[in-house]
C-alpha cells in the first residue's frame, strides 16, 4: 500500500484509504515510541529540511523528533519575519535549499498556499506544517489518531470544533479529515469567529457550548490566539471563558463524560480550565506523543514512495 | 502621406454612422473621402486591404496605471502607450497613484510631455487630495488647467465623507467627475473575495460589503452635491443594483467594469496564482451575472482595464504578500468581444459605446468622428479574429496577466490617431 500523492499539502481531497494508511502506520510507530530504543533506520540517507517561516516550538520539535527517530538527516531552517524583510524571496530560498540536494521539505508559513507554491518550484516531497489560516494536516491526522485510539473508531462519531474557527488552520484540516472518515462535524464559537460561508462545507454551526457538550462525542477545543488579532473578535477574555470556556462545572451540569482534545498550547482558564485539561479522561498529552508517531508515518510513507 | 483603408465597414453610433463596404482615404491625418474611391485617389496611397473589417472611433481606456513617475521598471508613459496602441486604444486616462502622486501641475506636465508625440492620447487623472492622503484637497483648478480630466485617490477611496463632499463641490465648477475606488478602509486588507472559497483556501477575506458601503456613500454624496461620481471597477452585485437605482433617480453617477470582473470568478484563486489577485477581488458567479445584466441595461457605462503593471519578482511572492492588479490593455478588446459581443450580451454598437464613446463622455472629452475633414482617430477591428494571448508579444513592460494562452475572438488590428498609424506591430507617420 502506498499514498496516492507525493506531497501532504492538506487533508482536502485526501482519500479515505490514504488517511487509513497513515493512521495504521502511525500505530506501528506508536509502539516503537514505547521501546527502550526508539530509533528505526527507515529513512537513513534521506535529508529533511524543516523550513519554518513562523515561530513554532511544538510542531517543529515534533517533526524533528519524528525525522530523527526514522534516522533521516534533519536540518532546521528558521526564517524570522517575512521573506520581504529578509530581502530574499521565498522562491530563491527554496531553490537554494533544493540545490543542497534535499529529499523532503516540511514547511510552516504565515501565508496560505505556500506549500502548494513549493511543489511548483521544488522536486522534494512537501509536507505542510501549517500555512496561514488554511490547513495543518498533520495536526488533523494526529487528532483523528487520538480519537480513534480512545474511542476505537471515527465513523459515525459526532465531533465539535470549539473556538476561533475563522483564524484556525487546525479547524479546516479536522473538518476535511473527519468528514472523509465518516464522522459528523460541527463547530461552536462566537459568531464573529466562524467564517461566514462555513455551512457550505456541510458543517453545522452552533453558538451554545452546553448544546455542543450534550450533542457530541468529542470536543476539539481550539486555542484562542491571544497574541493575534483574534482578541478583536470578542469583547473580553472573561466573557469568552464564561460563555465558551470548558470547566468541570459545565461538564458536570451536562452530566457527561466527553472526550476533549486540544492542539495546544493551552490558555489555562480561558478556553479550558486547568482541572479539565489535567483531568484523567483527557488525552491532551497523549496527542503530543501521537503527533510524533503520526508525523513519522507521514514522513515514512512519503519518503519511501517511488 | 495618403492611406487607404479599403473595403471596410464604418460604425460610429455617436454620429449614427453605419456604412458597409466602403473605402476610406486619409490624407495628412484627416478623412479626405469615404465611399468609393477613384483611381486617382488610390494613386500613391498606402492601401490596406481590409475586406470587411470595422473602422470605429478610437477606443479609450479610462483606467490605466502608468508607473511613471516612480516605478519606471514596471511601466513608463511610453511603454504604457505602446501597450495601449497594441490593444486597440487611441486614448487612455492614467491614474494618479504614481510616486509622487499626480497632485501637482508639474507631474501632469511631465506625463503630457512624455506622451506628446505618441499616437495614443494620454489624459491624466489628478489626485483628489494631496498625496492621495485624504486630508487636504489637491490644487484641482491648477490640475485642470494643466490637463487633468477627472480626480481620484484611486487605490483607495477618498478617506472621509467630509473631504469627498468638498472634492465633489469643487470639481463641479469644472464639470469633472470624481472617480472612486470604492472600498471601506476598515473592512479592507484581505487577499480575496469573502466566499466559501476564502474559507477553503484560508485566505483573509474582503467582503463585498466593503465596496457596497462606499458606493452607497458616494451615490448619496453625488445626490447631495449634485456633482458627478464615477464608480471605478465595479465588481459586486449590490453595487450594480445601487448604481442602477441611482441612475433611475437622475443622480449623476456612472460606472465602469474591468474585463476580469465579467470573465472570472473567485474560483480562479484556487491555484493561488498571484495573477488573479486584484482589488477589488474576483467575486462570485452571482456578481458576474449582475455585472452582465448591468452592462446590458446600461447601468455600467464603460469597460476599462485597470491596467496595473507589476514586476515579476513582486508577483512571484506568497499570495498574501503579492501586490494587487493585472495588466489589461492588450487583452481588454479580446476579452470584451469574446465574453460580451460573441455571447450576445451586447450589440456591436453597445460595444463601441462602452469602449470608446462613453468613457470620453464621462471625462468630458470630444468623441472622434468619422467624416470628411475630421482628424482620423480610429480603431480597426477584426471582430471575428480568433487568436491566442501570448504575453511575450505584449508591448507593456510587465506581463502580469492571468489570460496568457487564452483563446479569444475579436481583436484590434490597428489604430490611427495624431497623423500616425500603428498596424502590424509597427508605428509610422502618416
Amino acid at each position: 500500500m502506498s499514498l496516492s500523492s507525493r506531497h501532504l499539502l492538506g487533508l482536502k481531497d485526501v482519500p479515505k484509504e490514504d488517511i487509513q494508511l497513515i493512521l495504521d502506520t502511525a500505530t506501528t510507530f506508536r509502539e516503537i515510541l514505547e521501546r527502550p530504543i526508539k530509533k528505526v533506520p527507515t529513512l537513513q540517507g534521506k535529508t529533511v529540511v524543516n523550513l519554518f517561516y513562523e515561530s513554532s516550538t511544538r510542531t517543529r520539535i515534533s517533526f524533528e523528533l519524528a525525522e530523527k527517530r526514522l534516522s533521516a538527516d534533519s536540518i532546521n531552517f528558521a526564517v524570522t519575519g517575512s521573506s520581504v524583510s529578509k530581502g530574499e524571496t521565498l522562491k530563491d530560498t527554496v531553490k537554494n535549499i533544493e540545490a543542497m540536494k534535499v529529499d523532503m521539505i516540511v514547511v510552516r508559513h504565515a501565508c496560505a498556499g505556500v506549500p502548494l507554491m513549493l511543489t511548483k518550484i521544488s522536486d522534494s516531497n512537501i509536507i505542510n506544517a501549517g500555512d496561514g489560516i488554511h490547513e495543518h494536516p498533520t495536526q488533523g491526522l494526529l487528532d483523528m489518531y487520538s480519537i480513534r485510539e480512545k474511542l476505537g473508531k471515527l465513523e459515525g462519531l459526532k465531533v465539535c470544533i470549539v473556538g476561533d474557527v475563522a483564524h484556525s488552520r487546525v479547524a479546516l484540516s479536522n473538518i476535511y479529515g473527519l468528514k472523509t472518515m465518516g464522522a459528523k462535524v460541527s463547530v461552536c464559537g462566537p459568531s464573529t469567529m466562524i467564517p461566514k460561508y462555513l455551512d457550505e462545507l456541510g458543517v453545522d454551526v452552533i453558538h451554545n457550548i452546553d448544546e455542543a457538550i450534550q450533542e457530541n462525542d468529542v470536543l476539539n477545543v481550539l486555542r484562542i490566539q491571544l497574541e493575534r488579532k483574534a482578541r478583536e473578535y470578542f469583547p473580553s477574555i472573561r466573557e469568552y471563558s464564561k460563555y465558551f470556556g470548558i470547566d468541570r462545572e459545565r461538564l458536570e451540569k451536562n452530566g457527561k463524560d466527553i472526550l476533549i482534545l486540544h492542539p495546544g498550547p493551552i490558555n489555562r482558564g480561558v478556553e479550558i480550565s486547568s482541572e479539565v485539561a489535567d483531568g484523567s479522561s483527557q488525552i491532551i498529552l497523549q496527542q503530543v506523543t501521537n503527533g510524533v508517531a503520526v508525523r513519522m508515518a507521514v514522513l515514512y510513507l512519503l519518503g519511501t514512495l517511488n | 502621406m495618403k492611406v487607404v483603408l479599403k473595403n471596410v465597414n464604418i460604425l460610429n453610433p455617436h454620429q449614427n454612422v453605419n456604412e458597409k463596404n466602403v473605402s476610406v482615404l486619409i490624407e495628412d491625418g484627416k478623412f479626405k473621402n469615404i465611399g468609393k474611391l477613384t483611381e486617382a485617389e488610390l494613386k500613391d496611397a498606402k492601401v490596406f486591404e481590409l475586406d470587411g473589417k470595422y473602422v470605429v472611433p478610437g477606443f479609450f481606456d479610462m483606467h490605466v496605471h502608468l508607473r511613471e513617475p516612480g516605478r519606471e521598471d514596471e511601466e513608463t508613459v511610453v511603454t504604457g502607450c505602446n501597450s495601449a496602441a497594441n490593444g486597440g486604444f487611441t486614448g487612455i486616462a492614467c491614474m494618479p497613484n504614481t510616486d509622487p502622486a499626480i497632485d501637482s501641475a508639474e507631474i501632469v506636465t511631465l506625463i503630457k510631455k512624455q506622451s506628446a508625440n505618441h499616437i495614443v492620447d494620454v489624459y491624466p487623472i489628478g489626485a483628489a487630495t494631496v498625496g492621495r492622503k485624504g486630508d487636504v484637497l489637491s490644487p484641482m483648478a491648477e490640475l485642470k488647467d494643466a490637463g487633468v480630466v477627472g480626480f481620484s485617490d484611486d487605490g483607495i477611496a477618498i478617506k472621509t465623507a467630509s473631504i469627498l463632499k468638498r472634492a465633489l463641490e469643487y470639481a463641479k465648477m469644472f464639470d469633472l467627475p470624481i472617480i472612486e475606488h470604492c472600498e471601506d478602509e476598515s473592512l479592507a486588507g484581505g487577499a480575496m473575495n469573502e466566499s466559501v472559497n476564502s474559507t477553503l483556501l484560508g485566505l483573509p477575506p474582503i467582503p463585498s460589503v466593503a465596496e457596497d458601503l462606499i458606493v452607497m456613500r458616494d451615490i448619496l454624496m453625488a445626490e447631495y452635491t449634485d456633482s458627478k461620481v464615477h464608480i471605478a471597477h465595479i465588481s459586486s452585485k449590490k453595487s450594480v443594483e445601487m448604481v442602477r437605482d441611482a441612475k433611475k433617480k437622475g443622480i449623476k453617477v456612472t460606472a465602469e467594469v474591468a474585463p476580469h470582473h465579467f470573465t472570472l470568478t473567485d474560483d480562479a484563486v484556487k491555484t493561488y496564482d498571484t495573477n488573479v489577485k486584484m482589488n477589488p477581488p474576483l467575486r462570485t458567479k452571482a456578481d458576474v451575472d449582475e455585472i452582465i445584466k448591468g452592462l446590458k441595461d446600461g447601468t455600467i457605462d464603460c469597460i476599462a482595464s485597470d491596467h496595473a503593471p507589476h514586476s515579476l519578482e513582486e508577483k512571484e511572492m506568497e499570495f498574501e504578500y503579492a501586490p494587487n492588479g493585472i495588466i489589461g490593455l492588450e487583452t481588454q478588446v479580446g476579452l470584451a468581444f469574446t465574453e460580451l459581443y460573441h455571447k450576445k450580451v451586447l450589440s456591436l454598437e453597445s460595444m463601441i459605446e462602452k469602449l470608446s464613446i462613453n468613457p470620453r463622455k464621462v471625462l468630458n472629452l470630444p468623441v472622434p468622428e468619422i467624416k470628411e475633414g475630421a482628424f482620423a482617430n480610429l480603431t480597426i477591428l477584426d471582430i471575428d479574429a480568433v487568436w491566442t494571448v501570448d504575453k511575450k508579444k505584449f508591448l507593456s513592460k510587465s506581463s502580469n496577466t492571468p489570460f496568457d494562452k487564452k483563446l479569444l475572438t475579436g481583436k484590434s488590428i490597428g489604430v490611427i490617431n495624431k497623423e500616425q498609424i500603428f498596424i502590424d506591430g509597427s508605428f509610422s507617420k502618416l
